[in-house]
């Protein structure tokens, strides 16, 4: 009897705190542009947050593009490795930063191994054998995770806790910001990598004309094995600190391949920065496509975006016009 | 896929002809689940469940004198390949009965294969479409999306909440769920106000939350969907700070939706089988023998903590077990007359009462109602008292 007379009060309240909350229906009502502001604002930390994962998976696939022309779509899956080595030496018993720095020298070795196993024997095939191998590779990486590991999903400990930055009514997670300023980092060391070393500039050499590059003593197996192993380390890296948002399973790696892909060729192939300004942009369009419309659309609606910035730009919009040589 | 399902069927194919040719007197129950594939959550601990007890009956002398032999196809979540097999069982392996289909898809798939060749199927798939209309020889033992809906807005009719949106995944679970919540909803005297949906795979929800937070009159939240976007629509709910009770599906019954929502967990009602709260059970409760009976079986044979899916098919096979022991033979006919008079089979699904128009024989009490606190389940009582 006691609940029975505790539910009603207990309901009348709840009723009466969402009837305050939610008498600023009407339009343009002065109340209603503060709420339209905080979910805007909402929207687009939604936006980053999916693009800051968008973008950090994006960056992987610029640097293997740069030295040999080749899209790896097995950059998906040195995400999900990064992520499910970090879970399963946890569950170990290793500390979680142990574990990650871990996970990334195991998958930068994973990288090594499909450069030297795969990419290195076919490196007189066209660019489109060497990426179907790395589909192959990719397929393959999945197999093997789904039994080494297992067939769940797995999380991982977010850096600074889970609870909320609330700003201006709307909430954004630490990690999010975590994530961004991790993509924008690793943007500015590729940049000071490629632009201001002589590794670097034997990576443009190498992209811009393989013989060449050879003929004036580069190494060009060393340095697109080397350029591997990064893009399996930035993999890596996205992995470990985008499960706190997305969660991990063997196959994650998929989905975010397609998507990290997209964010590039919106971004503009083989630009860094353009990675994650493609990668941000993918997600606010989803999020506001989402929001505004109808989250049944809201792939549909990054996708037509997508084209139609790829019709007026059509090398996306950092890229730089290539000079086919005949 | 199709060489890992090909090479799996030769092997089991090989492992069936060597034993089948020694053992004339055994009876052949066919199994065709996804141990393997996207489903496989759900067809692994069907499948070790089968093997487990199938042995554990022949070790006790068999069924009517005859031993049982497991035949085990895995489609790999594959519709196509169920339907292939299911007519290997028929045709070449010569099955009495079938306890299997893991998912919808492939029960769907392969009821006509049955249905023809009159061979009685016992489901361990989710979906009302199986047993609705009733097929004469098709039967299954999950609960259905149907009752969890009916479960939950009990619930909130009790607490007196009427007025809730739906946030349904665009998978076929979620698809399912939200028709049957749509469709009951007027009869339960639930108005749904508003709807939203999200991909299996997407990674943030709180575009489709903001827009629930900013609806006027909403008192409740209702997620339909299984896997792990679930746990990523809690955690945004709390991320958006939205205080109205959120309600989950059977479909996320499992530790590990709570390891995945984490804290934010606190607080999610949602409706699933005894089984995941065997010793939590009072000691009156009908179904405690049985659920912990089968949790210690599982759990000390696969080291792995228990799964109501695995339960789904050790109902199956005892109904299968039951209805043989009754009829006094395995011959098809007479099982399926005896499985349609299951009558007061007491499972780890509920308590099953079977009858000419109900191939399921569940009721709503089948269902109880757990809320999550502290990282671990608790009972909320069916009636208030």
């Amino acid at each position: 009897m006691d609940h029975d007379s505790g539910f009603p009060l207990v309901n009348s309240l709840v009723i009466s705190s969402n009837g305050l909350a939610h008498q600023t229906g009407v339009p343009f009502d002065r109340r209603r542009a503060p709420a339209a502001m905080a979910e805007f604002l909402q929207f687009t930390f939604s936006g980053l947050t999916v693009g800051a994962v968008y973008a950090l998976v994006a960056v992987g696939f610029t640097l293997i593009y740069n030295a040999s022309d080749v899209v790896n779509f097995a950059q998906g899956e040195f995400v999900m490795l990064g992520g499910m080595v970090t879970v399963f030496l946890g569950y170990a018993g290793v500390p979680v930063p142990l574990a990650a720095v871990l996970a990334v020298l195991i998958t930068t070795a994973v990288g090594l191994a499909l450069y030297r196993l795969g990419i290195a024997p076919a490196r007189e095939a066209s660019a489109v054998t060497l990426i179907i191998i790395t589909i192959g590779a990719s397929i393959f990486l999945r197999g093997v995770a789904e039994i080494i590991f297992d067939k769940r999903f797995h999380s991982l400990p977010a850096l600074f806790g889970s609870d909320p930055i609330r700003i201006g009514g709307a909430s954004i997670l630490p990690q999010t910001v975590v994530v961004l300023a991790s993509a924008l980092l690793i943007v500015c060391l590729l940049w000071a990598f490629i632009d201001r070393t002589l590794y670097g500039k034997a990576v443009i050499a190498t992209s811009a004309n393989r013989m060449a590059a050879t003929l004036v003593g580069i190494n060009t197996r060393t340095i697109v094995g080397a350029c591997f192993a990064i893009s399996a380390a930035i993999g890596a890296i996205a992995g470990v600190l985008v499960t706190p948002i997305t969660l991990t399973s063997y196959n994650v790696g998929t989905l975010l391949a397609l998507k990290g892909y997209a964010a590039v060729m919106l971004g503009g192939i083989g630009s860094a920065i353009g990675a994650v300004v493609g990668g941000v942009l993918l997600g606010l369009f989803e999020a506001f496509a989402a929001g505004y419309l109808s989250a049944s659309y809201k792939d549909a609606v990054a996708f037509v975006v997508i084209l139609a910035v790829l019709f007026a730009m059509p090398q996306g919009l950092f890229g730089k016009t290539t000079v086919e040589r005949v | 896929m199709l060489q890992k399902i090909t090479i799996a069927a030769a092997l089991i194919g090989f492992a069936v002809s060597v034993t089948g040719g020694s053992a004339a007197a055994q009876v052949k129950v066919g199994a065709v689940l996804s141990a393997s594939g996207p489903a496989s959550f759900l067809g692994d601990p069907e499948r070790k469940t089968l093997d487990m007890y199938v042995e554990d009956i022949n070790s006790k002398g068999g069924i009517n004198g005859q031993k049982l032999q497991l035949v085990i196809y895995d489609d790999g979540g594959d519709a196509n390949a169920a339907r292939t097999f299911a007519t290997r069982l028929v045709e070449e392996d010569k099955i009495v009965a079938m306890v299997g289909g893991t998912t919808t898809g492939t029960t769907l798939a392969m009821i006509p294969v049955f249905e023809d060749a009159q061979v009685p199927f016992i489901s361990l798939a989710g979906a009302v479409q199986i047993i609705e209309p009733v097929r004469k020889w098709v039967f299954k033992t999950p609960h259905t999306d149907r009752m969890a809906c009916e479960k939950i807005f009990d619930d909130l009719k009790r607490r007196k909440l009427t007025t809730v949106a739906l946030i349904s995944g665009t998978d076929a679970f979620g698809k399912s769920m939200r028709d049957q919540c749509v469709a009951v909803a007027p009869k339960a005297g639930i108005t749904i106000a508003h709807e939203e949906s999200y991909g299996p795979g997407d990674s943030d929800m709180t575009p489709q939350l903001t827009k629930i937070k900013a609806t006027a009159g909403i008192q409740a939240v209702v997620c339909a969907g299984f896997s792990q976007a679930p746990a990523i629509v809690t955690r945004n709910y709390r991320q958006l700070g939205i205080e109205y009770p959120l309600y989950q599906s059977h479909g996320v019954a499992s530790k590990q939706f709570i390891s995945l929502a984490g804290a934010a967990a606190n607080g999610v009602r949602l409706p699933a089988a005894a089984l995941l709260v065997a010793s939590k059970l009072p000691e009156s409760d009908r179904q405690k023998s049985v659920v912990v009976g089968y949790q210690t079986m599982f759990e000390t044979k696969t080291g792995q903590p228990v799964s109501t899916f695995g339960g789904h098919a050790y109902d199956g096979l005892m109904i299968l077990v039951d209805a043989a022991k009754r009829a006094g033979s395995f011959d098809s006919g007479k099982l399926r007359d005896e499985i349609e008079r299951t009558h007061n089979y007491v499972g780890t699904g509920g308590v099953v009462n079977m009858s000419p128009s109900d191939h399921l024989g569940l009721d709503l009490s089948a269902f109880r109602l757990l809320e999550i606190k502290d990282g671990d389940w608790t009972m909320i009582p069916d009636s208030p008292s």
